[in-house]
Protein backbone atom coordinates (compact mmCIF):
# COMPACT_ATOMS: atom_id res chain seq x y z
CA UNK A 1 0.00 0.00 0.00
CA UNK A 2 2.79 2.43 0.89
CA UNK A 3 4.45 1.72 -2.44
CA UNK A 4 1.20 2.21 -4.35
CA UNK A 5 0.54 5.61 -2.76
CA UNK A 6 4.19 6.58 -3.25
CA UNK A 7 3.81 5.88 -6.96
CA UNK A 8 0.52 7.84 -7.09
CA UNK A 9 2.15 10.76 -5.31
CA UNK A 10 5.18 10.67 -7.61
CA UNK A 11 2.85 10.41 -10.60
CA UNK A 12 0.86 13.50 -9.53
CA UNK A 13 4.14 15.37 -8.99
CA UNK A 14 5.38 14.33 -12.43
CA UNK A 15 2.07 15.19 -14.12
CA UNK A 16 2.11 18.59 -12.43
CA UNK A 17 5.66 19.32 -13.56
CA UNK A 18 4.76 18.32 -17.12
CA UNK A 19 1.49 20.29 -17.28
CA UNK A 20 2.96 23.41 -15.67
CA UNK A 21 5.85 23.48 -18.14
CA UNK A 22 8.45 23.21 -15.37
CA UNK A 23 10.44 20.63 -17.33
CA UNK A 24 11.04 23.38 -19.93
CA UNK A 25 14.30 24.97 -18.80
CA UNK A 26 13.47 28.17 -20.73
CA UNK A 27 10.54 28.81 -18.40
CA UNK A 28 12.62 28.24 -15.27
CA UNK A 29 15.52 30.37 -16.46
CA UNK A 30 13.00 32.87 -17.82
CA UNK A 31 11.54 33.27 -14.34
CA UNK A 32 14.98 33.66 -12.75
CA UNK A 33 16.10 36.09 -15.46
CA UNK A 34 14.84 39.44 -14.22
CA UNK A 35 16.92 41.23 -16.87
CA UNK A 36 15.58 39.17 -19.78
CA UNK A 37 12.04 38.55 -20.98
CA UNK A 38 10.64 37.66 -17.57
CA UNK A 39 8.35 34.61 -17.47
CA UNK A 40 5.96 34.58 -14.47
CA UNK A 41 4.91 30.91 -14.81
CA UNK A 42 7.01 29.55 -11.94
CA UNK A 43 5.30 31.83 -9.44
CA UNK A 44 1.90 30.40 -10.43
CA UNK A 45 3.25 26.85 -10.11
CA UNK A 46 4.64 27.54 -6.63
CA UNK A 47 1.44 29.26 -5.57
CA UNK A 48 -0.70 26.45 -6.96
CA UNK A 49 1.35 23.79 -5.20
CA UNK A 50 1.41 25.57 -1.86
CA UNK A 51 -2.41 25.82 -1.64
CA UNK A 52 -3.20 22.06 -1.29
CA UNK A 53 -0.09 21.56 0.84
CA UNK A 54 -1.16 24.32 3.21
CA UNK A 55 -4.46 22.53 3.87
CA UNK A 56 -2.68 19.17 4.08
CA UNK A 57 -0.42 20.47 6.86
CA UNK A 58 -3.46 21.90 8.69
CA UNK A 59 -5.15 18.48 8.46
CA UNK A 60 -2.16 16.72 10.09
CA UNK A 61 -2.73 18.47 13.41
CA UNK A 62 -3.89 15.96 16.00
CA UNK A 63 -4.09 13.15 13.41
CA UNK A 64 -1.98 10.25 12.17
CA UNK A 65 -0.90 9.30 8.63
CA UNK A 66 -3.46 7.04 6.93
CA UNK A 67 -1.00 4.15 6.65
CA UNK A 68 0.38 4.45 10.17
CA UNK A 69 3.56 5.91 11.57
CA UNK A 70 3.97 9.52 12.57
CA UNK A 71 3.83 12.82 10.75
CA UNK A 72 7.16 14.66 10.35
CA UNK A 73 8.23 16.58 13.46
CA UNK A 74 7.75 20.35 13.72
CA UNK A 75 10.18 22.22 11.47
CA UNK A 76 13.56 23.03 12.93
CA UNK A 77 13.73 26.82 13.33
CA UNK A 78 17.55 27.03 13.27
CA UNK A 79 19.09 28.66 10.19
CA UNK A 80 22.58 27.18 9.87
CA UNK A 81 25.52 27.52 7.56
CA UNK A 82 24.69 24.29 5.72
CA UNK A 83 21.22 25.53 4.83
CA UNK A 84 22.53 28.81 3.44
CA UNK A 85 25.63 27.40 1.71
CA UNK A 86 23.82 24.39 0.26
CA UNK A 87 20.90 26.45 -1.03
CA UNK A 88 23.30 28.94 -2.63
CA UNK A 89 25.22 26.17 -4.44
CA UNK A 90 21.93 24.61 -5.52
CA UNK A 91 20.67 27.97 -6.81
CA UNK A 92 23.73 28.53 -8.98
CA UNK A 93 23.32 25.09 -10.55
CA UNK A 94 19.58 25.67 -11.00
CA UNK A 95 20.19 29.00 -12.73
CA UNK A 96 22.96 27.58 -14.92
CA UNK A 97 20.85 24.90 -16.64
CA UNK A 98 17.29 25.43 -15.35
CA UNK A 99 16.81 21.95 -13.89
CA UNK A 100 16.22 20.96 -10.27
CA UNK A 101 15.92 17.38 -8.92
CA UNK A 102 12.18 16.73 -9.55
CA UNK A 103 11.98 18.02 -13.14
CA UNK A 104 15.31 16.39 -14.06
CA UNK A 105 13.81 12.96 -13.31
CA UNK A 106 10.39 13.83 -14.78
CA UNK A 107 11.97 14.86 -18.11
CA UNK A 108 14.51 12.02 -18.33
CA UNK A 109 12.71 10.32 -21.23
CA UNK A 110 12.58 13.42 -23.45
CA UNK A 111 15.49 15.41 -22.00
CA UNK A 112 18.06 14.15 -24.50
CA UNK A 113 21.73 13.60 -23.72
CA UNK A 114 21.79 16.76 -21.57
CA UNK A 115 19.06 15.37 -19.34
CA UNK A 116 20.86 12.07 -18.82
CA UNK A 117 24.20 13.78 -18.15
CA UNK A 118 22.53 16.15 -15.69
CA UNK A 119 20.91 13.31 -13.71
CA UNK A 120 24.22 11.37 -13.62
CA UNK A 121 26.12 14.46 -12.42
CA UNK A 122 23.41 15.22 -9.85
CA UNK A 123 23.58 11.62 -8.63
CA UNK A 124 27.38 11.90 -8.32
CA UNK A 125 26.94 15.15 -6.36
CA UNK A 126 24.45 13.46 -4.05
CA UNK A 127 26.90 10.59 -3.57
CA UNK A 128 29.74 12.97 -2.59
CA UNK A 129 27.56 15.29 -0.51
CA UNK A 130 27.70 13.37 2.82
CA UNK A 131 31.53 13.40 2.86
CA UNK A 132 31.60 17.10 1.90
CA UNK A 133 29.09 17.83 4.65
CA UNK A 134 31.17 15.84 7.16
CA UNK A 135 34.29 17.85 6.22
CA UNK A 136 32.43 21.14 6.55
CA UNK A 137 31.10 20.12 9.94
CA UNK A 138 34.58 18.92 10.97
CA UNK A 139 36.18 22.24 10.05
CA UNK A 140 33.52 24.25 11.84
CA UNK A 141 30.41 22.60 13.25
CA UNK A 142 27.21 23.80 11.62
CA UNK A 143 24.91 25.64 13.99
CA UNK B 1 1.25 33.10 -23.90
CA UNK B 2 -1.86 34.17 -21.97
CA UNK B 3 -2.90 30.61 -21.19
CA UNK B 4 0.48 29.54 -19.78
CA UNK B 5 -0.18 30.81 -16.29
CA UNK B 6 -3.36 28.68 -16.14
CA UNK B 7 -1.31 25.59 -17.04
CA UNK B 8 1.21 26.73 -14.43
CA UNK B 9 -1.45 27.06 -11.76
CA UNK B 10 -3.15 23.75 -12.68
CA UNK B 11 0.19 21.92 -12.76
CA UNK B 12 1.11 23.52 -9.45
CA UNK B 13 -2.11 22.21 -7.86
CA UNK B 14 -1.27 18.69 -9.15
CA UNK B 15 2.19 18.99 -7.57
CA UNK B 16 0.61 20.10 -4.30
CA UNK B 17 -1.87 17.19 -4.43
CA UNK B 18 1.07 14.80 -4.89
CA UNK B 19 2.70 16.33 -1.82
CA UNK B 20 -0.58 16.09 0.12
CA UNK B 21 -0.97 12.36 -0.71
CA UNK B 22 2.63 11.65 0.32
CA UNK B 23 2.13 13.53 3.58
CA UNK B 24 -1.38 12.43 4.60
CA UNK B 25 -1.13 8.79 3.48
CA UNK B 26 2.57 7.91 3.87
CA UNK B 27 3.37 10.51 6.50
CA UNK B 28 6.37 11.87 4.64
CA UNK B 29 7.57 15.15 3.15
CA UNK B 30 7.66 15.13 -0.64
CA UNK B 31 11.18 16.40 -1.27
CA UNK B 32 12.69 15.19 -4.54
CA UNK B 33 16.33 15.69 -3.50
CA UNK B 34 15.84 13.80 -0.23
CA UNK B 35 13.93 10.95 -1.87
CA UNK B 36 16.59 10.51 -4.59
CA UNK B 37 19.63 11.34 -2.44
CA UNK B 38 18.60 8.95 0.33
CA UNK B 39 18.63 6.06 -2.13
CA UNK B 40 22.02 7.10 -3.52
CA UNK B 41 23.84 7.61 -0.21
CA UNK B 42 22.09 4.74 1.56
CA UNK B 43 20.38 6.87 4.21
CA UNK B 44 16.93 5.79 2.95
CA UNK B 45 17.32 2.47 4.82
CA UNK B 46 14.09 0.49 4.77
CA UNK B 47 12.30 3.22 2.80
CA UNK B 48 14.16 2.32 -0.37
CA UNK B 49 11.26 0.51 -2.07
CA UNK B 50 8.76 3.23 -1.18
CA UNK B 51 11.06 5.87 -2.65
CA UNK B 52 11.83 3.84 -5.76
CA UNK B 53 8.07 3.64 -6.43
CA UNK B 54 7.79 7.40 -6.00
CA UNK B 55 10.55 7.92 -8.58
CA UNK B 56 8.85 5.41 -10.90
CA UNK B 57 5.67 7.53 -10.80
CA UNK B 58 7.62 10.79 -11.16
CA UNK B 59 9.38 9.46 -14.27
CA UNK B 60 6.61 7.27 -15.66
CA UNK B 61 3.68 9.70 -15.84
CA UNK B 62 5.45 12.52 -17.73
CA UNK B 63 6.97 9.89 -20.04
CA UNK B 64 3.50 8.59 -20.93
CA UNK B 65 2.16 12.15 -21.31
CA UNK B 66 5.07 13.06 -23.58
CA UNK B 67 4.53 9.96 -25.74
CA UNK B 68 0.77 10.59 -26.01
CA UNK B 69 0.67 14.36 -26.42
CA UNK B 70 4.17 15.64 -27.18
CA UNK B 71 4.70 19.11 -25.78
CA UNK B 72 2.12 21.19 -23.91
CA UNK B 73 0.86 22.92 -27.03
CA UNK B 74 0.54 19.56 -28.79
CA UNK B 75 2.46 20.83 -31.82
CA UNK B 76 5.71 18.90 -31.42
CA UNK B 77 7.69 16.57 -29.18
CA UNK B 78 8.21 17.39 -25.50
CA UNK B 79 11.60 19.01 -24.92
CA UNK B 80 13.53 20.58 -22.06
CA UNK B 81 15.49 23.01 -24.25
CA UNK B 82 18.46 22.59 -21.89
CA UNK B 83 21.80 23.96 -23.05
CA UNK B 84 23.91 21.74 -25.30
CA UNK B 85 27.03 22.79 -23.40
CA UNK B 86 27.66 19.51 -21.58
CA UNK B 87 30.33 21.02 -19.31
CA UNK B 88 27.74 23.48 -18.03
CA UNK B 89 25.31 20.58 -17.58
CA UNK B 90 27.87 18.57 -15.56
CA UNK B 91 28.77 21.55 -13.34
CA UNK B 92 25.08 22.35 -12.81
CA UNK B 93 24.25 18.72 -11.96
CA UNK B 94 27.07 18.53 -9.40
CA UNK B 95 26.05 21.86 -7.82
CA UNK B 96 22.40 20.78 -7.62
CA UNK B 97 23.28 17.36 -6.20
CA UNK B 98 25.74 18.63 -3.60
CA UNK B 99 23.83 21.80 -2.72
CA UNK B 100 20.44 20.20 -2.16
CA UNK B 101 21.89 17.47 0.06
CA UNK B 102 23.95 19.91 2.15
CA UNK B 103 20.90 22.17 2.50
CA UNK B 104 18.70 19.11 3.06
CA UNK B 105 16.09 20.14 0.51
CA UNK B 106 15.28 21.60 -2.89
CA UNK B 107 12.40 23.33 -4.66
CA UNK B 108 9.87 20.68 -3.62
CA UNK B 109 11.01 19.99 -0.03
CA UNK B 110 12.03 23.45 1.14
CA UNK B 111 9.89 25.35 -1.37
CA UNK B 112 6.52 23.64 -1.72
CA UNK B 113 6.44 21.57 1.49
CA UNK B 114 8.40 24.01 3.70
CA UNK B 115 6.73 27.30 2.80
CA UNK B 116 3.25 25.74 3.04
CA UNK B 117 3.87 24.85 6.71
CA UNK B 118 5.43 28.28 7.32
CA UNK B 119 8.83 26.72 8.03
CA UNK B 120 11.47 29.42 8.52
CA UNK B 121 14.17 27.11 7.14
CA UNK B 122 12.10 26.41 4.04
CA UNK B 123 11.56 30.11 3.43
CA UNK B 124 15.20 31.07 4.00
CA UNK B 125 16.44 28.23 1.76
CA UNK B 126 14.01 29.32 -0.96
CA UNK B 127 15.19 32.93 -0.80
CA UNK B 128 18.83 31.83 -1.08
CA UNK B 129 18.38 29.45 -4.00
CA UNK B 130 16.19 31.91 -5.91
CA UNK B 131 18.65 34.80 -5.39
CA UNK B 132 21.60 32.53 -6.30
CA UNK B 133 19.64 31.27 -9.31
CA UNK B 134 18.97 34.84 -10.43
CA UNK B 135 22.67 35.74 -10.04
CA UNK B 136 23.55 32.49 -11.82
CA UNK B 137 21.46 33.45 -14.84
CA UNK B 138 23.00 36.94 -14.93
CA UNK B 139 26.53 35.53 -14.57
CA UNK B 140 26.37 32.42 -16.79
CA UNK B 141 23.98 33.72 -19.43
CA UNK B 142 24.46 37.45 -19.71
CA UNK B 143 28.08 37.92 -18.59
CA UNK B 144 29.84 34.68 -19.52
CA UNK B 145 27.50 33.56 -22.30
CA UNK B 146 27.86 29.85 -21.36
CA UNK B 147 24.19 29.00 -21.84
Amino acid sequence: MRNLFSAISGGLFGAGLFVSGMTDTRKVQGWLDVFGEWDPTLAFVMGGAIIPMFFAWRWTEGRMPALGGMFPPKPNPVIGRNLVLGSTLFGFGWGLVGLCPGPSIASLYYGGIQGTVFVLAMGAGMWFAPSIKARLDGAAPAV
Amino acid sequence: MQIEWIFGLAGGVLIGLGGAVYLLVNGRIMGASGIIGGIIDGSAGNQKAERAWFIAGLLGVPTVLAILFGNLQGDGPAQTYATENLWAVIVAGLLVGIGTRIANGCTSGHGVCGISRLSLRGMVATVFYIVAGGFGVILFKHLLGWV
